[in-house]
């Protein structure tokens, strides 16, 4: 399977994924942002990072960058897009996935392990998983707080567009287990065709038992399948 | 311009050294010249005061690729792998503005690193702060953290390590020291010392502003009630264009373009083409007119003093300027030509078809002053704690005193705030002994630390020194991994006065002479002085950052209990020394009598044995004994792994408080398979090292039998509290 991640000036877990990529075998390419053409990909990644230093709106200057465009039109055309962490807040910015990320509640930046749990598993990133599943992975984020419209927020319910919830350990979603303060919990949505997948939380830190766990495995070999 | 005493002075210049400087241009200097010796004259660019102490400590060793004197060390850790390290301190802009003084220090510190052609791979920082109840400390506390946060997160390099102190003695002069650890090839260290004449001097990077103008120099002076009219002199950091700069330059240093690089850190421009020409005996002229400039109608005087953050100066080999452009506009960052190297020996600055300013460079470098400054000797304190007349507290009572005083708080407050798990190879994150670096794509790490003790230093210098080596040493040895060099940052008061100047000297001594033992040496630093506001200086500071080798990363070796019925061997003796102890200050607000002594054979032969059975997997935790004592370091293994302690109180006739908080050195708590437990006994014999069996680890219970037994949840609670609170 081919991968393509974009790598935007201030990218800074664009390693990371494209190691993770490497090891889950995909056949993975790094896509510079000035580029106009998209190399032809299954799969299109936009990493954790400072895209563009972030110092406006997170994401805002990104969702109007050159390559974007080929990233819109690949998921349009039915590509699968994921978008981790700053991927996710410029996913939101270009209008591929609806809503927004707010900062923190605690207006401080997080980084820490915390749990999420799978909602759909019916889905092309997520069909490995069990349903319900809690997973434990890592966050590093200032502006993760999820929020949408209450229109929005009903069709995400009532499609099933949510990916992941933030759970304590055995799997309750209550305020305590919310790190950031996000509209119902949410950790990750998808879009109404279900190729596109924008999350907070880092699945690329968690694939190897030394360093983590390997609970982010599960996204990768979902996407092989 | 008629150059008067007021200028001189608000340069930080005295008089008697104004003389020097005319004698040695055989001249009165202009404006701009004065501005540059000012630059290069100060403390904290000339080490004036500290040099002929500096040149005392060990350096060398079959490790060190490259000792004191470049912009960071490097450490050989096999294969063709090299560790570049060092830590800087930035105290005086932090307490000034604490965001972007903590920003910026990172931000220097990380281009001292990539500089050398090291991709930095940790950051670590040690932050002391006033009394907790200090008006200022809330927000310094928090624009500091925010501050590295900020800086570290977004350029992508993990924040692993670290310690937050308070004290009132830093009430109004906070330290922030950032430390960068970076990792390159062996063969592809990159230097400043200039080689060749005509060859191309380029700079690179952001453009130059107004921003930062004498901050050398206001670092090279003590505060007083007008420190805040000195923003100004504090930069604004730019972490995303510093990420630009980091692979830009790793990009070019790919091939053999660069002849030798600089980033410019204190005193900017000025600095980096005075160093990268003296060192290479060579002669450096720039054009004014072509620098970069964020403003309009800016002086050669401002160009050369700025302080602008995230800029470099490169000279390159001949032919290379196309190549090297193409990739910096990749990047889109400025790149132009401003100048050459010579061979006259002299620092030349042209602006606008004139020369505004000529200086020889020994001048600036060889012939700066250097100060044998006074000092006097701090002896040992003869009166007798009498600990005797103390009100009776109950153990446990504390141990909770003590785990829930800000100092001992558990962190993770401020831990949390920066990203520790970005490039993925973090083994081991704070709140651990050290930190344990994975080598990407590799099967070794490296561990790492930072360490300082105010009150042992004040107390009793030499001491305070030997101590401070030792327990980077100790805490590098507690993970598994073997200590191969330290990098330090000396924090102290006024060097011109005497007691202060003492206190520098004798740090340095204990030092001294505790690395030469270790075979442990100093392959980077950085001095700050004037840490004091109205001629109240700080404790003695010194922060020591070490770095340790894991040949085979395994497993990461932790503090935490792993498992119930397991034996609890305390190594090393307990004397029971209880003054400048925690247990006297936090129970009795007793800050007194001399710090615990250091027996460095003891503390050798106790480190290569814990780290003998950590090699041969003979140890399931270890954890080394510091601050607190034995009990603090057994609640600690307890805290986070949910498994408790049955421990007994010692036969031997020394008081219970001083065997369970005494705070001897060079001992370490180990956790031992009952299994292994003869094997683990006979090694300590035949090396005659000191052990206690002290008893076994249990499920939930923290025990001490016929004196306390606590939940460790409670405990857990108990350390968690203060920060949340505050």
């Amino acid at each position: 399977m081919k991968s393509s991640v974009i790598v935007f000036p201030g990218s800074n877990c664009d390693r990371d994924i494209a190691n993770a990529l490497e090891k889950m075998q995909f056949k993975n390419q790094m896509v510079w942002h000035k580029e106009t053409n998209l190399p032809k990909s299954d799969l299109i990644v936009i990493p954790g990072g400072f895209s563009y230093g972030d110092y406006l709106r997170s994401g805002a200057i990104a969702g109007k960058s050159l390559i974007i465009e080929e990233v819109i039109r690949a998921a349009n055309s039915g590509c699968l897009v994921l978008g981790i962490c700053n991927g996710f807040q410029i996913l939101t910015e270009t209008g591929l996935l609806k809503g927004t990320l707010l900062r923190n509640k605690h207006l401080k930046f997080i980084n820490k392990d915390i749990n999420i749990k799978v909602i759909n598993n019916q889905t092309r990133f997520t069909s490995k998983y069990k349903l319900n599943q809690v997973l434990k992975i890592n966050i590093a984020h200032n502006e993760g707080n999820y929020f949408t419209n209450s229109t929005h927020l009903d069709e995400l319910k009532n499609e099933n567009l949510i990916a992941f919830k933030y759970c304590d350990e055995k799997g309750n979603i209550n305020n305590q287990s919310n790190p950031n303060g996000a509209i119902e919990n949410i950790a990750g949505i998808f879009n109404s065709k279900k190729n596109i997948l924008g999350m907070m939380p880092h699945p690329e830190r968690m694939i190897d038992k030394l360093i983590s766990n390997t609970d982010g495995v599960n996204l990768f070999s979902s996407i092989l399948n | 311009m008629e150059i008067t005493n007021t200028i001189i002075e608000k340069h930080g210049l005295k008089i008697e050294e104004y003389e020097n400087i005319k004698k040695l241009l055989k001249r009165n200097p202009n404006l701009l010249e004065l501005g540059i010796f000012s630059a290069m004259w100060n403390e904290h660019c000339s080490y004036k005061s500290s040099r002929l102490h500096l040149k005392k400590l060990p350096t060398k060793g079959k490790q060190v690729i490259q000792g004191p004197g470049e912009n960071a060390g490097v450490v050989d850790i096999g294969d063709d792998d090299a560790i570049v390290f060092k830590i800087e301190s930035h105290n005086h802009p932090s307490y000034i503005e604490p965001y972007q003084g903590a920003a910026t220090g990172v931000g220097g510190i990380l281009r001292d690193v990539f500089t050398m052609g090291a991709r930095p791979i940790a950051l670590l920082n040690s932050i002391h702060f006033g009394s907790p109840n200090h008006p200022k400390t809330k927000s310094l506390l928090n624009g500091v953290v925010s501050g590295i946060g900020g800086y570290g997160n977004c350029i992508g390099i993990p924040t692993v390590a670290g310690e937050t102190k308070f004290n009132e003695t830093y009430n109004e002069n906070i330290l922030v020291n950032a430390m960068a650890v970076g990792h390159a090839k062996k063969n592809k260290i990159f230097y400043s010392k200039a080689k060749g004449v005509n060859k191309s001097v380029v700079y690179v990077g952001s453009k130059t502003g107004r921003d930062g103008i004498h901050g050398a120099s206001m670092a090279s002076a003590e505060f007083d009630e007008n420190s805040d009219d000195k923003k100004p002199t504090v930069q604004v950091g730019d972490p995303f264009t510093e990420k630009l700069l980091l692979e830009a330059c790793l990009e070019l240093m790919k091939d053999d373009s660069i002849i030798a690089i600089q980033d410019m850190g204190a005193a900017g421009l000025t600095s980096s083409s005075v160093e990268m020409a003296s060192k290479g005996s060579l002669g450096i002229e720039l054009e004014l007119d072509k620098v970069p400039c964020r403003e309009e109608n800016m002086t050669p005087y401002e160009m050369m003093l700025s302080e602008s953050q995230e800029r470099m100066l490169i000279i390159l080999e001949d032919g290379k300027e196309d190549h090297a452009r193409k990739i910096f506009n990749k990047w889109d960052l400025d790149f132009v030509i401003i100048g050459k190297t010579t061979d006259t020996n002299k620092l030349t600055l042209k602006f606008k078809n004139k020369i505004e300013g000529e200086i020889p460079l020994e001048a600036l470098a060889s012939k700066a002053p250097i100060y044998n400054r006074k000092w006097s000797k701090k002896g040992i304190s003869k009166k007798k704690l009498n600990l005797k007349k103390l009100k009776k507290i109950k153990i446990e009572e504390s141990l909770i005193k003590i785990l829930s005083s800000p100092n001992h708080s558990n962190k993770s407050w401020i831990t949390h705030q920066y990203d520790q798990m970005v490039m993925c190879d973090t083994a081991q994150k704070s709140g651990s002994d050290a930190a344990i670096i994975r080598i990407h794509n590799k099967n070794k790490a490296i561990a790492l630390s930072v360490d300082s003790s105010a009150n042992y230093c004040k107390s009793h210098p030499i001491t305070g020194g030997k101590q401070i080596v030792c327990e980077n040493w100790r805490n590098l040895i507690s993970v598994g991994s073997r200590p191969l060099a330290i990098t330090n940052c000396l924090n102290f008061g006024n060097p011109e006065n005497e007691e202060i100047m003492g206190e520098f000297a004798e740090c340095l001594e204990g030092i001294k002479e505790a690395c030469e033992f270790l075979k442990f040496p100093v392959v980077s630093g950085n001095v700050s002085f004037y840490n004091g506001t109205n001629k109240k200086n700080i404790y003695p500071t010194p922060v020591i950052g070490g770095i340790g080798l894991i040949h085979n990363l395994n497993k990461p070796l932790s503090h935490k209990f792993k498992k119930e019925k397991s034996i609890i061997i305390l190594i090393g003796k307990t004397f029971g020394h209880l003054e400048q102890s925690c247990f006297l200050k936090e129970n009795y607000s007793i800050i007194d009598g001399n710090p615990p002594e250091i027996n460095l054979i003891n503390e050798k032969n106790n480190g290569d044995m814990v780290l003998n059975l950590i090699e041969r997997n003979l140890v399931l935790s270890a954890h080394d004994i510091s601050n607190g004592g034995l009990l603090v370091a057994l609640s600690e293994m307890s805290m986070e792994s949910n498994l408790g302690i049955k421990i007994k109180k010692s036969k031997k006739l020394i008081d219970l408080n001083g065997y369970f908080f005494g705070e001897d050195q060079g001992r370490y708590v180990v956790e031992i398979d009952k299994k292994n437990l003869a094997s683990v006994e006979k090694f300590l014999q035949s090396d005659s090292i000191y052990y206690e069996i002290i008893g076994e680890t249990q499920e939930k219970f923290f025990e001490i039998e016929d004196e306390m037994k606590i939940d460790t949840n409670v405990l857990y609670k108990v350390n968690n509290q203060w920060y949340n609170n505050y």
